[in-house]
């Protein structure tokens, strides 16, 4: 795979309502490890250019779904539909062709290498054989700043010497330049403090501004409402719980977590259960 | 971006107003989040003058990033100490010897750290060198009489496969290096016995290199001094030439480039250096005859940390050996074949002891069974640690071998011309690489707890 000058412009317009199509569709998902039922006919959509929150306590599913869309673990149940098309990933490998980008927890970057090198790792440019530095370099910086991250100083320093939210940042713009349509990061902002959350939650709002999907999976709701287009919540196992984050408060979030249902409802038309079928 | 579906209640209100888009990355862009970031980034990267670039360069240097300085530092420090004790230690002769003795350490050095560098060891290299040596000086000689030259890469080729063998061993059993090599050493040594005891020219274990043969003259022949300066203003104009179009490439495409003056400093420090190095061996150092020149092994030690530099650091396969040694489940989530890379290191650690035996042959003109490949080994090790590369993966380049294995080639020159034994010789050796695995270890933790 070559990455070409063209991948940090040529980029999917901006989708500004959710009427399109969905990215992806999970219909029906079950998963079931031996006896454990970890997932029961989920069924949620992840619109285009939009922030979904992928909420829940410990242990109500979240890492388990996210796995299944990443391809790490195929569904016993149910259906992935990719860009109206049923998909089958057989690993992550799959996945991660068609276009989704898994940022996890660790953020698997290299501490010894710099900015540039972790960004292009696995796929960096050759002119006449050799690695050319000079087309990472300027797409690297490109790509950075039109995710207007602007707190780094060089793009040449190793990224152990990164603070916790420049790491999530390079992360980002890693998906980014693998030309990511759906990125879903896993509690992108756990470690991080006050303002570095601030920082990386502006980040994700302006990903999905340039047309990418993002999934965020998260239990801190102060992020989630900061950040979410849509919330989809999880209990269980159970998809209890999706819609605009305008249907939802903190308190019914809440409710749907620990309980599985609410009985306060914000919007009308409220986010029920069972549009999974 | 809809903001106006923020209106939930009860949400904080500082998150709920726009300014979530621009304005926060914004705020933070005037002060960088610490003084850590400045300085880990490489002082040409940052620098805009010369001044810039000393000032970047001594911030690194004070937040732990010293880069090579401690081992010259020290190796100076050495130098100074044997030149008092004895006047006769940078004479052109001992200097010119002490340059033949250190190509083994060196390549011993350069074949560690490729292990080192995907935080791998291999204990095996000082008795892969014997199989190397044996090898090459068994092929040019009766009855097989090759070429010197196939002779040479049959052995190269050799002790490649022999490395990629332990590889596999290592990536297919996931058996760690450490023991595998450890079984490597002692299975090699009993090789190099075998070796002996099947050639029947080898009269007591020991096989000698006809002194016409290149590979006895590799070591123990110079090039005319004539040559030398030509080769060596050759090196420093393609050196410069190369230098200067980079520099004005990067900073024609909007890059940042060190500024001018750096570069011409680097370029006349790298020509001062050559100066020093072909003038102290156009000196006549002959007793009886005359005998100048560079001794070829020396171009040709400088000519693979060279390649093995290129390799590391602008191919692809180089890249990925750092970021194995860095963090080898992001290289595996980045599509990297990790099992492969690390047989390939194994592979090319092997390979560069063979051409450590191929110099051991010709410095001592033949090779027997007494070849000490376990003190070999430990001191190929302590030449990558001495020299700066990291024992815990991801840090480690072929200048750092440079550097080790010229400090340990210094401490046993400079004690032999002082008469002291190999027990002091040893142990000597074992409180340099103390001190400087001590002093790294220092500098390193003043610098972790700055972040």
């Amino acid at each position: 795979m070559s990455t070409s000058d063209s991948s940090a412009t040529e980029r999917v317009p901006p989708v500004s309502s959710s009427n399109g199509a969905p990215l992806l569709e999970l219909r029906g998902i079950t998963k079931r490890f031996g006896p454990v039922q970890a997932l029961t006919r989920i069924g949620f959509e992840i619109p285009p250019g939009q922030v979904t929150a992928l909420a829940g306590d410990n242990g109500a599913g979240k890492s388990v779904t996210i796995k299944t869309i990443a391809g790490l673990w195929p569904p016993d149940e149910g259906e992935l539909v990719w860009e109206g098309k049923p998909v089958h990933f057989h690993g992550p490998r799959d996945a991660e062709a068609a276009g989704i980008t898994t940022i996890y927890q660790d953020l698997a970057l290299a501490d010894n290498l710099d900015i540039v090198q972790n960004m292009f790792l696995g796929h960096e440019p050759l002119e006449r054989g050799f690695l050319d530095e000079a087309k990472m370099e300027l797409s690297a910086k490109q790509t950075l700043e039109e995710l207007s991250v602007r707190t780094i100083r060089s793009i040449r320093q190793p990224v152990a010497s990164l603070s916790g939210g420049q790491r999530q940042s390079v992360a980002v713009a890693k998906a980014v330049m693998a030309k990511a349509k759906l990125v879903i990061m896993d509690e992108p902002t756990a470690a991080l403090g006050v303002s570095q959350t601030r920082t990386v939650l502006a980040l994700i709002k302006r990903l999905a501004s340039q047309g990418v999907a993002v999934l965020v999976v998260s239990h801190n709701l102060n992020d989630v409402f900061a950040v979410a287009d849509r919330i989809v919540i999880l209990y269980l196992g159970n998809m209890v719980a999706q819609g605009r984050a305008s249907e939802f408060d903190p308190s019914s979030v809440v409710d749907y977590m620990t309980t599985g249902r609410s009985s306060r409802t914000v919007g009308n038309g409220a986010a029920g259960a069972g549009k999974a079928e | 971006m809809p903001d106006d579906e923020f209106s939930s209640p009860g949400v904080p209100s500082e998150l709920q107003e726009p300014p979530l888009s621009t304005e926060l990355a914004e705020d933070e862009t005037a002060a960088p989040e610490s003084d850590a970031e400045l300085t880990a980034a490489a002082p040409e990267v940052l620098a805009d003058s010369l001044g810039d670039y000393l000032n970047a360069q001594w911030r690194r240097i004070k937040s732990g990033e010293s880069g090579a300085l401690p081992v010259v530092a020290g190796l100076i420090v050495i130098i100074i100490f044997f030149q008092i004790e004895r006047s006769k230690f940078l004479s052109a002769l001992n200097l010119v010897n002490l340059f033949q003795q250190s190509a083994i350490y060196i390549l011993l050095g350069a074949a560690e750290i490729f292990a080192l560098i995907l935080s791998e060891i291999d204990l095996s290299v000082g008795y892969v060198l014997g199989v190397g040596g044996f090898a090459i000086a068994e092929l040019i000689a009766g009855p097989v009489n090759l070429p010197w030259w196939l002779g040479i890469i049959c052995g190269i080729a050799i002790t490649g496969a022999i490395g990629y063998l332990q590889g596999s061993i290592i990536t297919r059993l996931h058996i760690p290096s450490f023991v595998v090599t450890l079984a490597g050493l002692l299975f090699f040594q009993g090789v190099v016995i075998e070796l002996a005891t099947i050639d029947k020219s080898a009269v007591g274990g020991v096989i000698s290199v006809s002194p016409t043969s290149p590979v006895f003259k590799l070591v123990n022949d110079n090039i005319s001094v004539a040559a030398s300066w030509i080769i060596l203003v050759v090196v420093v104009a393609i050196y410069a030439a190369f230098s200067i179009r980079r520099a004005a490439h990067r900073r024609a495409r909007g890059l940042t480039a060190p500024p001018l003056s750096i570069t011409l400093l680097q370029i006349g420090a790298a020509a001062v250096g050559g100066i020093v190095l072909v003038y102290v061996c156009s000196i006549n150092r002959g007793l009886l005859t005359s005998l100048k020149g560079v001794p070829y092994v020396v171009p040709f030690v400088l000519l693979v940390l060279l390649g093995y530099s290129i390799f590391l650091g602008r191919t692809r396969l180089g890249r990925y050996m750092y970021a194995i040694g860095g963090n080898p489940e992001a290289a595996r989530r980045a599509g990297i074949n990790v099992q492969h890379v690390r047989r390939l290191a194994f592979v090319f650690s092997a390979a560069t002891a063979g051409l450590a035996g191929l110099c051991y042959v010709s410095q001592l003109g033949s090779i027997s069974t007494g070849v000490d490949g376990g003190t070999l080994t430990l001191y190929g090790v302590a030449a990558a640690v001495i020299g700066g590369a990291s024992l815990f993966g991801g840090r480690g380049k072929p200048l750092h071998a440079l550097l080790g294995g010229l400090v340990i080639a210094v401490v046993y020159n400079g004690l032999a011309l002082m008469g002291i034994s190999a027990a002091g010789q040893l142990i000597a050796t074992a409180i340099v690489l103390l001190a400087a695995a001590a002093i790294d270890s220092l500098v390193r933790r003043r610098g972790s707890t700055g972040v």
